[in-house]
């Protein structure tokens, strides 16, 4: 029988983003699992299913790895991959299940091994062949990468964000340096970030230049970390403590969408669509308008991403992000904070473990136990993550009644 | 000498320039569909238009002159590849094409959204057959 009692996550951790040169892949997924599962006051043995995502690890079934370390209980698991949207894959699989009524408990993890890896970019262009002989679906006699524009991740996510300013105007060098002060700023309050340093906007625009108008502090940071959650049914919920019921979170939206096919989507990927369509879909299950919305942790993998995302997540009005931003409403003190964790560019992105760590933060908050960041009396929060290909996660969470 | 041979198979040589070489007179081609007007610069399986699903696709000709949607200097890539260069997106009449800018100073006072371009092609070596490829890009029309 489907649950008819929604889901809810029970248990949710993150380890530290940053160098973990002592621990691999599975004894960071272990890390965050047991973290979660302690969290949540509940054993490997009483999960239904696991879902995990490490997307660059090239191992087989990070999932069963992590269970010949934490527990072999035989449940099903679903080893998930969907570019930086792997972790919020991983947990709307979870979610999948608990709310199909398969099952009461669920394990979702995330998980990356990624300090040091230097450039997100495309392959390392190789000699050119002995002869020109085209090759492909584009018949390519040569690699294309730096000859027909790029693939570089800075790069794209340069143009997406280039592109919205030639379509409504208002962006700038410096608007995009100021967006990436803002989430600098707000790192220094999070211990789990893997830089908490504040950067002045000249600080920021004369780092060193990646993909203009993206210098090195406007790039989200490669890094290790993992991040676990576990879901329950509405229904097994009430069943659980009192102290189990107050710190649990209500996933009142769980949507995946990918991109659909526009003019132009398979020569620059747009990222904005099947974000828009995630956002209102999301907003129609939650039942709540972007106005409700106490915090925001968006895909902020660039900082001329983070741009864009104001307008497709709704924020703002259509065309209104330059506005939005400049009126100061994503600052922490303003209207609809934003990456309070201090967002990608410097809490990190190990990516598989990004789209759970968001939902981390926003729950962080809604429990009121995030310290020093803490968002006064938060309710309602959003988190986004979106993996270029394109897949698109937004999660909508509510605070315990109880 | 053998034929000239572009870096894809979407970039047709018209044959040479006036002043000669490098210069090859150019234009691009897409897969059109037949159902539903798309237009695609890859091998087709299908049309990815949901509402269309099409499988019958023409070759046609792409404008060979545009404007800057938007771009980006990149100043770091994979081993190999030089850097700076200017990828950009270009609106080729109706048609989004990617593509470097050439044949302009890398840097923001050089390069801007909504410059006006057109195709340009240059050399990419010869091979051991002694076959040149050809590569293209966009270069500003005020040029
Ligand atoms: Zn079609």
């Amino acid at each position: 029988m489907p649950n008819a009692d929604g889901v809810w996550i029970l248990g949710i951790t993150m380890t530290r983003f940053g160098k973990h040169p002592d621990k691999d892949v599975v004894d960071l997924a272990a890390d965050a699992a047991l973290g979660a599962l302690g969290d949540a006051g509940v054993k490997m043995k009483d999960m239904g299913v696991l879902a995990a995502g490490n997307l660059l690890g090239g191992g087989l079934g990070v999932g069963q790895q992590l269970q010949k370390q934490i527990g072999q209980t035989g449940i099903p698991v679903y080893n998930v991959a969907n570019a930086c949207a792997t972790g919020a894959t991983a947990l709307r699989t979870a979610v999948m299940a608990v709310k199909a009524g398969e099952c009461d408990f669920g394990l979702a993890v995330g998980v990356e091994k990624l300090a040091g890896a230097g450039l997100l970019a495309g392959k390392d262009r190789k000699a050119d062949a002995d002869t020109w002989t085209p090759q492909g679906r584009y018949g390519a006699v040569a690699s294309v990468d730096g000859r027909i524009g790029t693939e570089t991740m800075p790069g794209v996510f340069a143009q997406i964000g280039m592109e919205y300013g030639h379509r409504y105007g208002g962006t700038s060098f410096e608007l995009f340096a100021r967006i990436a002060e803002k989430n600098h700023a707000h790192s220094t309050l999070n211990p789990l970030a893997a830089y908490q340093k504040r950067f002045t906007v000249d600080e920021i625009m004369n780092d060193v230049m990646i993909a203009y108008p993206n210098t090195r502090s406007m790039c989200s940071a490669n890094c290790d970390g993992a991040a676990a959650a576990v879901v329950v049914s509405g229904s097994k919920l009430k069943t659980l403590s009192l102290e189990q019921q107050r710190r649990a979170v209500k996933i009142s939206a769980s949507v995946l969408t990918t991109d659909p096919w526009e003019e132009a989507c398979q020569v620059l990927p747009n990222v904005n669509t099947l974000t828009r369509n995630a956002a209102v879909q999301a907003y129609e299950q939650a039942g709540i308008g972007p106005e409700d919305l106490d915090l925001v942790e968006l895909h902020d993998c660039f900082a001329t991403a983070e741009l864009v995302h104001y307008d497709n997540l709704m924020l703002c009005k259509e065309g209104g992000a330059v506005d939005f931003f400049e009126s100061g409403a994503t600052w922490r003190d303003g209207t609809t904070p934003v990456n309070v964790s201090g967002g990608l560019e410097s809490k990190g992105h190990p990516i598989a473990a990004t789209g759970i760590a968001n939902i981390w933060e926003v729950c962080h908050h809604l429990r009121g136990e995030a310290g020093d960041r803490q968002i006064d009396n938060a309710k309602v929060g959003l988190a986004h993550v979106i993996g270029l290909g394109s897949a698109c996660g937004v999660h909508v969470l509510e605070r315990a009644a109880v | 000498m053998a034929n000239p041979v572009p870096i894809v198979d979407y970039l047709v040589l018209d044959g040479p320039g006036e002043g000669g070489v490098p210069q090859y007179r150019a234009h691009l081609v897409a897969n059109e569909c037949a159902g539903c007007g798309a237009r695609y610069f890859d091998r087709r399986n299908a049309c990815a238009n949901a509402e269309c699903a099409g499988t019958d696709f023409a070759k046609v000709p792409v404008a060979t002159s545009g404007e800057v949607k938007a771009f980006s200097i990149v100043a770091f890539a994979a081993p190999g590849i030089p850097v700076p260069f200017v990828a950009a997106l270009v609106d080729c009449e109706g048609t989004s094409v990617r593509g470097n800018l050439i044949n302009v100073d890398p840097d923001p006072e050089h390069v801007s959204l909504g410059m006006k371009v057109r195709l340009a092609t240059y050399p990419l070596g010869t091979d051991s057959a002694g076959t040149e490829a050809v590569g293209f890009g966009f270069e500003p029309l005020s040029n």
